[in-house]
């Protein structure tokens, strides 16, 4: 079990160092750092200097273990457009995003999961085909044109909702969140279906294929044999066993919301992350793009982990060995 | 007391409805068995599922009786035929590994199971599930109620799965297959626990089973299905002793006997004209076998898997899958492997092929030595000249490629015929050879039942003109009579072009039909080897003893 963990974190590890090493060759590689940083009135000799005492012409190797420390040390270097630390933007970007994707994962599971479970047991059911038909639709349409359809239709036409931005949010230590005021929920709730919308489409068809599959096999219809309750049989019998291959998959998916919301932020004019990558790829910000990716990477291998451990929480032949 | 008469299930389809069950009458007395047997598709589950109400949808009960004392069966609302479910009627299914959910305690299970049909409290129904799991046979009960499935062996998990059926005093059990998945020494105590339940509980079995030797052991009466309509009933002695129906005859007929070796099987003859056909495949395999017979002899084989590492610092040892293995394969015989699941036959036979990498020890086909596994290059000569039929037919042909592709694949690979359509011609003949008509060599496999696949994979072994053939479980997943053909043609075969077979079962009744010679296989240790008759008549290992007095057989007082 330990072992298992340590396992893991060790591969983590792996994938981050193999993340980071994108990130350096974007900022070593892409264009020239120097003539970026620098104006046209800068002299050729000025630029040797700057060149050399940043280090530049120090061997690859060396670049790149300073540029991993200097990570480790939680110095992510500076933006070339703000001239400010890239780790103070990308902080203060962090919790729009993950409020967002949070709450964008929970409305898919709230809805994905129930209407999974109905879909499955009544598989020939006139509501079935309905949802199933409805989210075919929702799936097939572009999240932007789901983002600009629920802006005209609650933003513009009905007014309900605010249509950009973030409302009034609540400055809880470092974190700026939404989630403690009633105008911070009313700007998030458009951005956060948008988001899910594709989320809980996924879940559902795949809670759906999943619990038919359980429904067939033979602990079912052994329960069944024995009379079990209807209810326990659906709830506690399938439904635990239907959970087992979908927490991969929405766990996966999970770091896809977090690291495409990008399309979200940039209808809603949200201002988390993917906003500020947006920003930075059109003013060419290399800094904050490398920092981005491997903050990204970070949150995939985090949730990965957790999936694991998950696993072995609710499936007892991983964390049980044999006996006889 | 079942009764079920006239019974009809139908399955409505899109071209009108499939009749699965047509005229079916039976009685179960309380603490009777009733062996249910027939071949696949003779409709023998489908009656179980009728009884207690869980036939696959769309099928549906279309005429007929099913009464259990006095209530009317088919006159419940589901909610009512839920509760006769697990209080009165329960069931047990074939498969042990997949029949407990994974995910909760037996414990948990078993509770859920009691307090659902009866009113004890969670304490009480601890203790009652404590001592049925006592009485069932599984020691130490009170600690083991609180492992999950999987820590249970196959045989223990079937203990297991009687419990939770019998957990609610039903008066009738329907035992779909209950032994099929267990090793000889497992299935005779879980038969054992069958026919001391329906004693000591009154208990009612519904015992369906393809294996004639489960019934003949444990039944008091027989009824025989065949496509869904039943063709003998009666008491058990008498059916299969002295059965009245064709049928009946021609299925005891297929049995193979563990006391004696029939030199063929008396099964309907295929008709001479497609024989006629295979001419020219006998013709191109006798030219290929102008030189000697070939032997394997294997010495000292060892082959070991890695054991999983629990920690940074520590493995566990390895597994010892084939210990010291020393076995001699006459040229031109027949050696019969058995032994229980596990016990490292297929293992042997991936060794010799050289799909797994022994540790030690030498293989010699003829007087040439095998290297191992990866070693041995794709050109080998050995690639050709040992050939293997699998087990199960419907996985081992590729459902993509014509039987055409599949048969003259090991012509065109192995450089014997240069022509494509002289390819297809003694591909064409082949299958006559094997007793199956020409014109199959244009079709794909899903269009063959599982006997006629199994003899495709033996054409498609001969057409590698193999000296030395590996035969694994190839009739396990057959039906008996079928199970008789393809025994009759691998005899036939053996016969005709000499070749040497190694044929692994873990059914000592076949082994002894087919094998000149015997090697009893124990967790990978040679127990006993030697010549097949004299191993059946006197076996000399403990172990080789008891597997034969476990193998269910008739009564030698039945047979005709």
């Amino acid at each position: 079990m330990v072992y298992f963990i340590l396992k893991r974190m060790i591969q983590s590890v792996f994938v981050m160092l193999t993340v980071a090493f994108l990130a350096f060759s974007l900022f070593r590689f892409v264009g020239d750092p120097i003539t970026q940083m620098t104006g046209v009135e800068t002299s050729v000799e000025d630029q040797e200097r700057l060149r050399e005492e940043l280090g530049l012409n120090d061997p690859f190797v060396y670049q790149f273990t300073r540029f991993t420390g200097d990570m480790l040390k939680g110095d992510f270097g500076f933006s070339y457009r703000t001239r400010q630390p890239v780790a103070e933007m990308i902080a203060s970007r962090i919790p729009a995003t993950l409020e967002l994707g949070v709450v964008a994962l929970i409305i898919s599971l709230l809805v994905g999961i129930p209407a999974g479970v109905y879909t499955a047991l009544k598989p020939r059911g006139v509501l079935t085909q309905t949802i199933l038909m409805t989210t075919l639709v929702g799936v097939s349409i572009p999240t932007f044109v789901i983002g600009i359809m629920l802006i005209f239709i609650f933003g513009v036409q009905l007014g309900w909702l605010p249509t950009f931005g973030r409302g009034g949010t609540v400055q809880i230590g470092g974190w700026e969140s939404s989630l403690f005021s009633f105008d911070g929920w009313r700007a998030l709730l458009l951005p956060a279906i948008t988001l899910g919308v594709y989320q809980l489409t996924l879940t559902m068809r795949l809670v759906r294929a999943e619990m038919m599959e359980v429904m067939r096999s033979d602990y079912i219809r052994f329960a069944m044999a024995r009379g079990v309750p209807t209810a326990s049989l659906h709830y506690r019998h399938a439904l635990a066993n239907t959970m087992v291959p979908v927490i991969t998959i929405i766990g996966l998916q999970f770091g896809g919301v977090i690291a495409f919301s990008i399309v979200t932020e940039s209808v809603f004019q949200w201002p988390g992350m993917g906003l500020l990558f947006l920003e930075s790829i059109r003013f060419v910000d290399i800094p904050v793009m490398g920092v981005y990716l491997v903050v990204i990477a970070f949150f995939f291998v985090l949730v990965n982990l957790v999936v694991d451990l998950l696993y072995v929480a609710i499936d007892p032949r991983l964390r049980i060995r044999d006996v006889s | 007391m079942l009764t079920i008469k006239d019974l009809l299930v139908k399955f409505p389809m899109r071209f009108g409805a499939f009749t699965a069950i047509e005229d079916v009458d039976m009685t179960i007395k309380p603490g009777e068995i009733h062996g249910l047997v027939g071949e696949s598709g003779a409709g023998k589950s489908t009656v179980g599922a009728a009884v207690i109400g869980l036939l696959q949808s769309p099928g549906y009960v279309a005429n007929g009786t099913l009464t259990l004392g006095d209530t009317d069966l088919r006159n419940l609302s589901p909610a009512e035929a839920h509760k006769v479910r697990g209080d009165r009627i329960s069931m047990i299914f074939q498969d042990p590994q997949t029949s407990l959910n994974p995910l909760m305690t037996i414990e948990r299970q078993l509770i859920e199971t009691i307090q659902t049909h009866s009113s004890l409290s969670e304490s009480e129904a601890i203790n009652r599930a404590v001592d049925l799991l006592e009485d069932i046979g599984i020691k130490n009960a009170a600690e083991r109620i609180k492992a999950y499935p999987h820590q249970f062996s196959g045989g223990m998990r079937q203990r297991v799965v009687i419990a939770l059926a019998i957990s609610t005093d039903p008066e009738l059990i329907i035992a779909d297959e209950p032994t099929t998945a267990l090793d000889v020494a497992v299935q005779s105590q879980v038969l054992d626990l069958i026919q001391r339940l329906a004693k000591e509980r009154q208990i009612a079995f519904m015992l369906i089973t393809h294996d004639i030797g489960v019934i003949a052991q444990v039944a008091d009466r027989v009824t025989v299905m065949r496509k869904g309509r039943v063709m003998e009933t009666g008491v058990t002695a008498q059916v299969l002793g002295k059965p009245q129906h064709h049928y009946t005859q021609q299925l005891m007929d297929s049995v193979p006997p563990l006391d004696r070796k029939i030199d063929r099987f008396r099964v309907p003859e295929a008709d001479d004209t497609i024989a006629s056909n295979g001419a020219m495949a006998e013709n191109w395999l006798l030219e290929g076998s102008q030189h000697a017979r070939t032997g394997l002899s294997l010495t000292g084989l060892s082959v070991e898997f890695a054991g999983p590492r629990t920690s940074i610092f520590r493995k566990l040892p390895p597994y010892v899958a084939l210990d010291d293995v020393t076995l001699n394969i006459k040229p031109g015989s027949i050696m019969g492997l058995v032994g229980e699941s596990g016990s490292g036959k297929s293992t042997l036979a991936k060794a010799i092929t050289g799909l797994v990498t022994p540790s030690s020890g030498t293989m010699e086909l003829g007087d040439v030595v095998l290297p191992y596994g990866k070693s041995r290059s794709r050109q080998h000569p050995s690639r050709q000249l040992i050939q293997m039929v699998f087990q199960d037919p419907y996985s081992s042909l590729n459902s993509r490629h014509r039987i055409g592709d599949i048969l003259t694949e090991p012509l065109w690979f192995y450089g014997f015929v240069k022509d494509e359509q002289e390819r297809e011609k003694l591909a064409a003949s082949m299958l006559s050879l094997v007793g199956m008509q020409p014109d199959a060599i244009s079709k794909y496999p899903h269009q063959f039942s599982g006997g006629q696949r199994q003899r495709i994979a033996v054409a498609r072994a001969l057409l590698a003109r193999p000296r030395f053939l590996i035969c694994d479980e190839p009739t396990s997943a057959l039906d008996v009579s079928i199970q008789a053909e393809i025994l009759n043609l691998l005899k036939d075969l053996q016969a005709k072009f000499g070749l040497t077979i190694l044929f692994i079962s873990h059914n000592l009744a076949v082994v002894r039909q087919m094998a000149d010679d015997t090697a009893v296989l124990r967790s990978g240790k040679i127990e006993e080897v030697g010549e097949t008759n004299a191993l059946y008549t006197a076996p000399q290992a403990d172990y080789t003893k008891s597997l034969l007095d476990l193998t269910p057989v008739m009564p030698t007082t039945w047979q005709t």
